[in-house]
């Protein structure tokens, strides 16, 4: 239980924190403690990848990063902002930090285009044709470019995902949230949105991803934190996490997942 | 060894002979032979009951020679051209807005001949019943109108398909305008008042004006009963439970006979308001609660995902959640819409002559005592086709948004 007095090593590393989580609880409505102190510091540009068995809270955790989980105690700040029940601060924090999600969450009934331009021209207020613009960029960034008046219902699921990237790169965020964005897809279409995130960790944003996917996170990861019980267990460079875990619980997770 | 051309395998066709078909379903073993034989029976026996009582038995000049009363009551003649007119105004409308919702598809495909034989049908009673060369010429005016705006406007919404968007204003503004013209209100001459309509045409108003009234506050009234404020939640809930539990006859009459009692003498809205008042009550909490239906089937992801992309509560509701619920409900808002056409004839009872009205005061004529059966078998077409054009629209509207959805 020392886990929620643990400093976090990004801390002494000198460089810019952009996410600063301290000591985060949150019980659900029925009392279940989901989230039993959890503390994490990510840097500007920095790709955290946040492993954990099913149930260890991990994705309830990221989530309060964008305020779409309420926490009860604690204290989380990101880009400098503090995320309170303040409508206007949570507004403020959602136009920085972008989301996606396992079920990618794609409008139906609107197209690949009008899911990108939408909250850019509503919440950003851009011209449309601006909007439009900078959506086709990044399209054919995440490789959709010609897919762009069809319907989400249209697209494989590998395809819908890497809309839902362009639709919340669109606004241009700061911070990027995963979460668990390969776990719905087919294997065949995993890589696909794998390569997109490689390109995008590349691209100096700031990444905080729920994922299974060891590769990615050896590959990309700037640092992997493992979270189980709610409680944040190790956090450690992808080399030393994979082949040196400290914890106890790293190890048998491990042996859990790397068969 | 492969080719490079592959080779298309189409599903396999079956062809059944006639007698194939009918051996297989109408007489595969004693049982479905007897019932077979039972029904093709009794249907003859109706089917042959019937039309010697249309064509032989029953006297239809009480229908020829009531027809204008039947459709527009004591509309003062002189000024029927104002009607006309609306209906003209409609029928261009309505091709148009079928041509624009039928870009992607065939216009005359299976419903759209369906549609149009029933128009048909409708337009050859009517001539059959009309004398005046001139409505028939009118009629068959409407008619050849309601096909070509239909082929315009398929083109029009090929060339600008965001005219679709706007179909809802431009029959707001349609309807704006028919009802002007109709009461008198432009276009010269003297007004008509309102509680001076009735046949058909008193019908048609107060449906079209509780349905286009009524959408909009039981869409409201949905959004309350969801709402994360106690008051609103708990005074739409209280709303829609207490219309809920009443007939729809006593709220009429507490609109005819209370309202009066309760406002002072100045004030006394028409009693053609007041019905319309009436009925928008009521269908506002049925359709509150089909529309409540619609936002519980859209997935809580898409709600957080716009919230993630910034939008505040506003915009999420109109933006996201709302197009999808609606879209899911269109067939029981219409249903909704169909019923409440229907429950307009129990103005009848609360002692307005609208259509069925207007059949029961013909009735009450010496000179037609005892047609009964002629009356109530006309005003029950005119009812089913207005009802089946609803439903066959309503088709074709989900039928266009699901050719862009999913």
């Amino acid at each position: 239980m020392t886990q929620p007095q643990m400093e976090s090593i990004a801390d002494k590393t000198g460089a810019e924190p952009i996410i600063v989580a301290k000591n985060v609880e949150k019980w659900y409505d029925n009392n279940f403690h989901v989230l039993k102190g959890v503390s994490l510091t990510v840097n500007k540009g920095e790709v955290v990848v946040v492993m954990g068995p099913s149930g260890s809270g991990k994705s309830t955790f990221i989530r309060t990063f964008n305020a779409l989980e309420p926490y009860q105690k604690g204290s989380i700040e990101i880009d400098g902002i503090q995320l309170t029940h303040d409508l206007k601060n949570i507004d403020a924090i959602r136009r920085e930090v972008g989301m996606v999600f396992q079920q990618f969450n794609l409008f139906p009934h609107l197209t690949v285009l009008q899911n990108v331009t939408l909250a850019p021209i509503w919440v950003r207020r851009w011209s449309k044709a601006k909007a439009e613009e900078i959506a086709m960029q990044l399209l054919e960034r995440v490789g959709i470019l010609n897919q762009a008046s069809k319907f989400p219902g249209q697209l494989s699921g590998g395809q819908q995902q890497r809309v839902a990237i362009a639709r919340a790169l669109a606004m241009q965020p700061k911070i990027m949230l995963f979460d668990e964005p390969t776990s719905a897809l087919d294997p065949e279409m995993v890589r696909e949105v794998l390569d997109v995130m490689r390109t995008l960790a590349n691209s100096g944003i700031t990444m905080v991803c729920v994922t299974h996917e060891v590769g990615f996170a050896r590959e990309v990861a700037d640092r992997v934190v493992l979270m189980a019980d709610g409680m944040l267990v190790e956090e450690a460079t992808p080399a030393e996490f994979f082949n040196n875990p400290k914890e106890e619980r790293s190890k048998k997770f491990l042996s859990q997942i790397l068969h | 060894m492969t080719t490079d051309t592959p080779v298309f395998v189409g599903p396999p066709t079956r062809q059944i002979s006639p007698w194939a078909w009918a051996h297989k379903n109408l007489f595969s073993n004693w049982l479905n032979t007897l019932l077979t034989i039972v029904s093709v029976l009794i249907l003859g026996w109706v089917v042959i009951g019937l039309s010697t009582w249309i064509f032989s038995q029953a006297q239809w000049a009480v229908i020829r020679d009531n027809f204008r009363l039947f459709l527009v009551g004591r509309y003062p003649v002189q000024a029927l051209w104002r009607v006309w007119a609306s209906l003209g105004l409609i029928v261009a409308m309505g091709g148009i807005s079928w041509g624009i919702l039928a870009r992607n598809i065939r216009l005359l495909d299976r419903r759209g001949l369906l549609l149009l034989g029933i128009l048909a049908a409708t337009v050859v009673i009517v001539l059959a019943l009309l004398t005046d060369p001139r409505s028939i010429a009118l009629s068959l005016g409407m008619l050849v109108l309601l096909v070509v705006l239909a082929f315009v406007g398929q083109r029009l919404g090929q060339a600008y398909p965001p005219l679709g968007t706007w179909l809802p204003l431009g029959w707001l503004v349609g309807f704006l305008i028919a009802y002007a013209l109709v009461r008198g209100l432009i276009g010269g001459g003297q007004p008509v008042k309102l509680d001076d309509l009735s046949g058909l045409l008193l019908t048609l108003l107060t449906a079209i004006v509780s349905i286009v009234v009524s959408f909009p506050f039981g869409v409201l009234l949905a959004l309350g009963r969801r709402s994360e404020l106690p008051v609103v939640r708990w005074l739409s809930i209280a709303y829609i439970e207490l219309v809920r539990g009443l007939p729809l006859v006593t709220i009429l009459f507490a609109a005819q006979l209370l309202v009066p009692l309760v406002l002072p003498t100045g004030i006394r809205p028409e009693r053609v308001m007041r019905a319309i008042v009436g009925l928008t009550l009521f269908s506002a909490a049925y359709l509150a609660e089909n529309v409540r239906g619609g936002l519980q089937s859209v997935p809580r992801g898409q709600v957080e995902a716009a919230k993630a992309l910034g939008l505040n509560p506003v915009l999420n509701t109109s933006l996201i959640v709302l197009p999808q619920a609606l879209k899911a409900v269109i067939p029981t808002i219409v249903g909704q819409f169909i019923s409440l056409f229907k429950d307009t004839s129990l103005l009848a009872i609360v002692g307005l002559t609208e259509l069925l009205g207007m059949g029961q005061s013909i009735l009450a004529n010496p000179q037609y005592i005892g047609k009964n059966a002629e009356v109530y078998a006309f005003i029950g077409l005119i009812y089913w086709i207005c009802c089946y054009a609803m439903s066959i629209a309503s088709q074709r509207l989900e039928k266009q948004l699901g050719v862009t959805h999913r």
